[in-house]
């Protein structure tokens, strides 16, 4: 009973902490609802661990845990792949953006010295 | 005519590269891209009569050379060379380099040639090799030096690096060479001169050597298999 106790707390925790995140705006929302599921998820499984057994069962895994982990392994490489992806694309965003400030501070010193020149 | 200089800390030699370049082609403009320097690199540069663009950070040679390009491009330039900001090309040999742009899109100034005075030995050498070998299979005629930083670009040549040139580790040698093979640019090879670098000699061991291939290898992957896709961080 008292790993069910853990768990739900844990999963209830992530649940309140990751909607205020999103109540404060510091989370924006499409990584947000992701994690809102996933801690409703096990937060249903921590306290109907029925349904658990039920659907590893229907699936045909013998081990109720081993779904468990091999779902937790699956979510956690598909989200490391996506933040890579956002990572590498911000990176070139700012690179051009460093480039374009770049561009843009020469032209002003141009003009400035132009301006004051005539 | 255009001549770009991508500078990272380079405030020992930037002033002496400026006069040489000013010297042998009086009539270039000579734009020093400062990469995010944090020594007196863009004040030297400046005095010694050079277009400055300053760089927020540092982004990597790839993002200096795009940075020049879209330079080139916006005042209308129709020729760009670059030129090391360590001392390393000899500017004696721009006219060489600049010469093959009425008949190439991109010429290589290359260190492996009988007139070149410039050595390379070890697993860098068969690292080296590879790379020229698929380089020059996939071009019509033969790359030696993809790895030189020495180098000019014609129009079409700067339209096509001011929207795409990789910031990777070797992507703004080996992989930009990629991408313009892919649009069917015409790359052409002269002989230079090169002085050995004065300091931050590459290693020589059999490590090292693999990592540089391994890079190489996923530089080309990376730039060179995929056409026609749209450039990264370019909205525009």
């Amino acid at each position: 009973m008292i790993p069910n106790i853990l768990a739900g707390l844990a999963s209830l925790v992530t649940f309140v902490f990751v909607f205020s995140l999103l109540r404060r705006g510091v989370l924006r929302e499409q990584y947000a609802v992701l994690w809102l599921i996933v801690s409703a998820t096990a937060l249903i499984f921590a306290i109907v661990p029925r349904a658990l057994y039920w659907v590893s069962e229907t699936v045909g895994v013998a081990t109720p845990a081993n779904l468990l982990f091999f779902m937790t392994v699956v979510l956690l490489v598909l989200v490391s792949v996506q933040l890579s992806y956002e990572l590498s694309r911000h990176e070139a965003r700012i690179r051009r953006l460093a480039e374009d400030v770049a561009l843009l501070d020469q032209q002003i010193r141009e003009l400035r010295s132009q301006r004051d020149g005539s | 005519m255009l001549v770009a200089i991508p500078a990272w800390n380079e405030e020992g030699s930037i002033a002496d590269v400026i006069a040489k370049v000013r010297e042998h082609r009086p009539d270039a403009d000579i734009l020093v891209v400062n990469d995010g320097s944090t020594d007196e690199t863009a004040l030297l540069a400046t005095q010694a009569g050079a277009v400055v663009v300053s760089l927020p950070f540092n982004v990597g040679v790839g993002g200096a050379m795009r940075t020049a390009f879209l330079f080139a491009r916006r005042e209308g330039y129709q020729a760009l060379v670059q030129v090391d900001a360590d001392g390393q090309h000899d500017p004696a040999d721009l006219d060489r380099v600049l010469g093959g742009l009425d008949v190439a899109d991109v010429v290589i100034g290359t260190r492996f040639h009988p007139d070149s005075m410039y050595f390379v030995g070890g697993p860098r050498r068969w690292a080296m090799r590879l790379l020229s070998f698929s380089l020059s299979r996939m071009n019509k005629g033969a790359i030696t030096d993809p790895t030189s930083g020495f180098r000019s670009a014609g129009p079409r040549a700067i339209e096509l690096f001011a929207v795409d040139y990789p910031a990777e580790y070797l992507g703004d040698t080996v992989g930009s060479l990629a991408i313009a093979i892919r649009r069917g640019l015409v790359i052409h090879e002269t002989p230079v001169t090169m002085y050995f670098r004065q300091t931050g000699r590459p290693s020589k061991n059999a490590i090292w050597s693999a990592l540089y291939l391994g890079r190489a290898t996923l530089a080309l992957l990376a730039t060179g298999l995929q056409g026609g896709r749209k450039s990264r961080g370019d909205q525009s």
